[in-house]
């Protein structure tokens, strides 16, 4: 008898654990193509997990539309979204960098974002097809040790990087979107045949590890002299603990030179979407004068890129970057993996 | 052999291969230039060469330290014996990539190969430990004196009679330990080891399911394959049983004496601090560091609740599916029921990543409506937990007898009524642990849960690996805390468990 009620509580116990699984995902477990309530939109967000559920706060406090978040990174929603095709549950698709945007809208499944929205953004930082829109910015820096790496050392360009005389003294994390998005710019800068023999000399002198906060680590620690990442990781942590970036400083590349590369972090509106008005008005929400001032003030370090907010003062100004001119829209990153992949790198 | 039973498991089977036909589908998809042109680069061999030394060094340290501090708690007169033995199971509690994250604090220079052996023998000995202890609980010590007698000295009856005796335990011990090592991705992102897992991760990153994760997954399966193929070789067909009538006595515990003591109790110290004492003090210094912000009590609970739901449903599901299979095996033996019991095998070899690639495609394309469900996680976790609820469920369906269930129903009852009173409650306590184990693995795991949960769903493991990934230590550290302390009862209730159904 005993034995009887243990068995029946564990049903009971088993049958409400699935209960309580299936309705704290409701959104996913009710089909494919349409998630969630009718006030609800689902976000594919590979933008910094932090930032985009500030926005996601402020933008439901405003509008009442609840936002959903599936986290991952750039190339892996990117692609996920092109496997999905038009069942696609995803409602906008946020990125960090623009070469996963590329991919989306050159699988066609972008719908054209609204005009009211690209009028909030400077066109240097969207694409000329409008098919998404740039909503924040980020420079690429080469972190170094203060003491490991005396300022007449530093790599003038980010070319010198794959001279032998780099062997084991600089990092980066080579799986991540970030970086690709820093070759890409390369391969439209340089072309084909000078980036691949970059990255062969990258391969062969390259220290990897798994996130650029990882390498700023490693960079802190004295393992490695310096890295290449974003500038907002040392902004992020300076403003926290410093733990990890006290010994480090930044070095821009300026001169528009490839390391000089600012990256678009990028929002579009999936054509699948059976919630359209929502999801543009999160994208002009996001690239407002509020969602802006997330980033002016908030805790990310991101540039801003629209609606004429400034981005936060601790930030050496975009303009004085001396960034390379290149449309976002031709950054791309099937090429990059491949590229990547054939130097050993992936 | 009741044909619904028999329909149903060859069912569970049929889907166990899924995985593996979808890497077989890919790879024939890719046509052989370019999957040549992926398979024999540099990379390919890098990987080759991190794994398979990975699996060569660590599997005979985990097998040296699993059967040393298995013999030191059951046959010597260690002081704490009974608390040792305990403690030596504990590390199972410990996710590897919790304990690899609380090394990386103490050590941040640790990294490649040493530092993947180091971590994954810390984490996976237990896997050998366990059952070289319960099987040298039950060894009849008559065999080891008969050898004394013969003029056999101590350390040639430890290795020419106790250890061949071992065998099972030690060659089923290392299978799980080497299919650990070849799915695991957490740990050894952490000190950055690159395996076939973690590329094949990142190569999903760039391509969602590109040819070159396929193929990476291909060389992963033919590596599984001569595994499994290894340890059926290893323990061979002799008999262990003991022959004749009457219960084997326990072993005399042998001294240590005044030299040896000290030493073994060191052993013993600094294996436990290792492997459970770093963990548990990084843990705890991150959480005092974090202070009480770290403690975002919505998102903590939320992940707490989610886990369990999934551990419970998923634990549930997996012995329920893995019961026809069981019970075939036990009440009909033969080729079609080891056919059953190898097949399922096939999945849980596979690292996390291909099971949830193989399930992420096939329900994109053909079962739609499942995509992004509860259901096909669920799934995913059956898969990839069936044979440690098998195993379990096996050995419990074999302790209770067929005739007691016969002499109930000489008695009136229905069979399926004398099926649930009586061998039911019997086989219970195996079940428990089957259940525990899944458990205990449904709790770590990431990746299959990362890929295919449904939109919004956030578990402990899935919180930490964010948070640690951003470095964010101090963040993480609630989400390994809790893990850990959701783990010990299962890892008590296999410990103990264990000990009952030794040898079956």
């Amino acid at each position: 008898m005993r034995m009887r009620i243990g068995l029946m509580s564990g049903l009971a116990l088993a049958t409400a654990a699935v209960m309580t699984v299936s309705g704290c995902s409701n959104s996913g477990s009710d089909g494919g193509t349409d998630s969630g309530g009718a006030n609800q939109i689902t976000v594919y967000n590979a933008q910094h997990e932090s930032l985009t559920q500030e926005w996601a706060d402020a933008f439901t406090a405003e509008t009442g539309i609840e936002v959903e978040l599936r986290n991952g990174s750039d190339t892996e929603l990117g692609n996920q979204l092109v496997a999905e095709g038009d069942q696609s549950p995803a409602d906008v698709f946020l990125t960090e960098n623009s070469p996963a945007m590329t991919l989306v809208e050159n699988a066609g499944l972008f719908a054209d974002v609204n005009q009211d929205v690209l009028d909030q953004v400077p066109s240097q930082y969207r694409p000329s097809s409008g098919k998404w829109t740039g909503i924040a910015a980020r420079s690429t820096v080469f972190a170094y040790n203060k003491d490991k790496l005396p300022q007449d050392q530093l790599p003038k360009s980010l070319l010198d990087l794959q001279d032998p005389a780099w062997k084991d003294r600089w990092a980066a994390s080579p799986s991540g979107a970030d970086f690709q998005a820093i070759v890409s710019a390369l391969l439209e800068l340089k072309g084909e045949d000078a980036t691949g023999e970059w990255l062969a000399g990258m391969k062969d002198n390259v220290r990897t590890y798994k996130g650029n906060g990882a390498v700023m680590k490693a960079v802190n620690a004295g393992e490695i002299p310096g890295g290449v990442i974003y500038h907002y990781y040392w902004f992020g942590d300076q403003a926290k603990t410093g733990e990890n970036s006290n010994n480090v400083a930044l070095h821009y590349f300026k001169n528009e030179d490839p390391g000089a590369f600012v990256s678009v972090s990028g929002g579009g509106v999936l054509k699948s979407s059976t919630k359209q008005d929502a999801a543009q008005q999160f994208l002009k929400f996001v690239t407002g004068q509020k969602g802006q001032e997330v980033l002016q003030t908030g805790t990310s370090f991101e540039y801003t890129v629209g609606s004429g907010v400034p981005a936060n003062p601790k930030l050496v100004p975009l303009a004085e970057l001396q960034a390379p001119q290149v449309d976002p829209a031709k950054l791309n990153s099937p090429q990059v993996t491949e590229l990547m992949t054939e130097a050993g790198l992936l | 052999m009741p044909l619904p039973l028999a329909v149903a498991a060859v069912i569970v089977v049929a889907a166990s291969f899924i995985p593996l036909g979808y890497v077989i589908a890919a790879s024939v998809d890719t046509g052989w230039d370019t999957a040549s042109a992926l398979l024999f680069r540099p990379r390919v061999r890098e990987l080759l060469t991190n794994t398979v030394m990975l699996v060569v060094v660590t599997v005979p340290i985990c097998v040296v330290v699993g059967v040393t501090a298995a013999w030191l708690v059951e046959r010597t007169r260690v002081f704490g014996a009974k608390v040792w033995a305990v403690l030596l199971a504990a590390p199972l509690a410990v996710p590897a990539f919790v304990n690899s994250y609380s090394w990386v604090t103490a050590i941040p220079s640790l990294g490649g190969l040493h530092g993947g052996v180091l971590i994954a023998t810390l984490s996976y000995f237990p896997l050998v430990y366990i059952p070289a202890a319960a099987t040298l609980r039950r060894l009849d010590p008559a065999v080891e004196e008969s050898a004394r007698a013969l003029g056999v000295g101590p350390w040639a009856v430890f290795f020419r009679v106790v250890v061949p005796q071992l065998r099972l335990a030690i060659a089923g011990g290392a299978l799980l330990v080497s299919l650990h090592l070849l799915a695991e991705y957490g740990a050894f992102v952490f000190i950055r080891f690159d395996t076939f897992t973690t590329a094949i991760f990142e190569q999903y990153q760039s391509t969602f399911n590109g040819a070159a994760a396929t193929m990476l997954a291909g060389v992963l399966v033919l590596l599984c394959l001569t595994l499994l193929v290894t340890e059926s070789v290893v323990r061979g067909s002799a008999r262990y049983a003991r022959i004749g009538s009457g219960a084997a006595r326990r072993a005399v515990p042998a001294e240590l004496g005044r030299r040896y003591s000290p030493i073994v109790l060191l052993f013993l110290g600094v294996l436990i601090a290792a492997s459970v004492g770093v963990p548990v003090i990084s843990v705890l210094r991150w959480l005092v560091i974090g202070g009480s912000t770290v403690w975002e009590l919505d998102t903590v609970a939320a992940a707490l609740v989610q886990t369990l739901g999934f551990g419970i449903a998923g634990a549930v599901v997996t012995c329920v599916l893995a019961f026809p299979i069981a019970w075939i095996s036990i009440r009909h033996r033969g080729r079609f029921s080891r056919f059953l019991e190898g097949g399922t095998y096939v999945s849980s070899s596979l690292p996390g990543i291909v099971v949830a690639l193989a399930l992420v495609t096939v329900s994109i394309r053909y079962l739609h409506p499942l995509y992004q469900t509860v259901t096909v996680v669920i799934a995913a976790y059956a898969l990839l937990f069936l044979p440690r609820a098998l195993i379990n469920l096996r050995a419990g369906l074999a302790q209770a007898p067929v005739g007691l269930e016969e002499a109930a129903q000489s008695l009136g009852v229905s069979p399926l009524s004398a099926f649930f009173r009586v061998t039911l409650p019997l086989a219970a306590p195996a079940t428990a642990a089957g259940g525990a184990l899944v458990f205990l693995g449904i709790v770590n795991e990431l990746t299959a849960t990362l890929l295919l949960a449904p939109t919004g769903t956030r578990t402990l493991s899935m919180q930490f690996w964010s948070r640690s990934s951003e470095i964010d230590y101090a963040g993480a550290a609630p989400y390994a805390f809790i893990m850990i302390v959701l783990s010990l009862p299962m890892t008590y209730v296999l410990f103990s468990q264990s000990k009952k159904v030794a040898g079956l």
